[in-house]
């Protein structure tokens, strides 16, 4: 009986077996960009909770998310929250029955990636024009 | 245990285990808040970190922008969950470790959840510091 459970049942095709293509790229990249949102909301949660707490755990907090390393975490959550954004409102399109044509998901799936990375890098430069690299 | 059939051959051709159209709905139905949300968000970041302590408190004085942002925490910790919940059910077959991470899921979005509300009904209120 649990032999037969436990032999080895057909696998759906995995990662590996098919070709590139920019279609794939977005599928993927919304799964690994949906977690670093994931763990870019556990920073937002933190930031509330240091602000709640006063002055000096805020200016601990901002000064840890002004390194270098905290910086690039922000610019890898931005991005992410721009790319899954627009790929975002592609699945919902898909989801009302839009956009299925090959070229047409191609297209939007080109979209989606021009514009995560062209409004992160706009968001960031804006927000380099408010001193956000300058102070702490 | 009369039954010598496998559990597999049992519970073949009875289809679905009903239990999926409920998160399929919610994960999109949280999807087109956060479309909102997420818009605003970006929004306000500019003005928001020039600010530093007293500017984000002034700004979370506001009762819109502490709803907005509470509903931002909330919304995004829920998809994030849902989500979440999905890679783990595709990537993790083994039962303990699958039912493990599926609760630690529950508990990391949730904990966040309620560090994020509270601290911002703490600083809307203006209580503390």
């Amino acid at each position: 009986m649990v032999e037969t459970v436990g032999k080895a049942r057909p696998l759906s095709p995995h990662l590996q077996i098919w070709r590139w293509h920019v279609t794939l790229a977005a599928s993927i990249l919304h799964r690994v960009t949906g977690m670093l949102l994931y763990l870019g909301l556990l920073v937002l949660a933190g930031w509330a909770l240091a602000l709640a707490d006063g002055r000096a755990a805020f200016d601990a907090y901002a000064a840890v998310l002004r390194s270098a390393p905290g910086l690039a975490l922000l610019f890898l959550v931005t991005l992410s929250g721009f790319f899954h954004l627009a790929n975002g409102i592609r699945h919902l399109a898909w989801d009302l029955g839009f956009g299925f044509k090959l070229k047409t998901a191609n297209a939007t799936a080109v979209v989606a990636l021009l514009f995560g990375l062209a409004a992160a890098i706009a968001f960031w430069w804006r927000l380099s024009a408010y001193g956000v690299f300058s102070h702490g | 245990m009369a039954d010598l059939r496998t559990p597999l051959r049992r519970a073949r051709g009875l289809g679905s285990a009903k239990h999926g159209v409920g998160h399929f709905i919610a994960q999109r139905v949280s999807a087109a808040a956060l479309v909102i949300l997420i818009c605003w968000a970006f929004a306000q970041t500019p003005g928001l970190t020039k600010g530093g302590y007293d500017g984000a408190r002034a700004w979370l004085a506001s009762p819109i922008n502490a709803a907005l942002a509470s509903l931002l925490a909330l919304t995004g910790l829920y998809h994030a969950q849902l989500g979440m919940q999905v890679i783990i059910e595709d990537y993790f077959q083994q039962p303990l470790t699958r039912t493990g991470l599926l609760i630690l899921n529950a508990f990391v979005a949730s904990a966040a959840a309620a560090v994020a509300v509270i601290s911002l009904l703490k600083i809307a209120f203006g209580g503390g510091a």
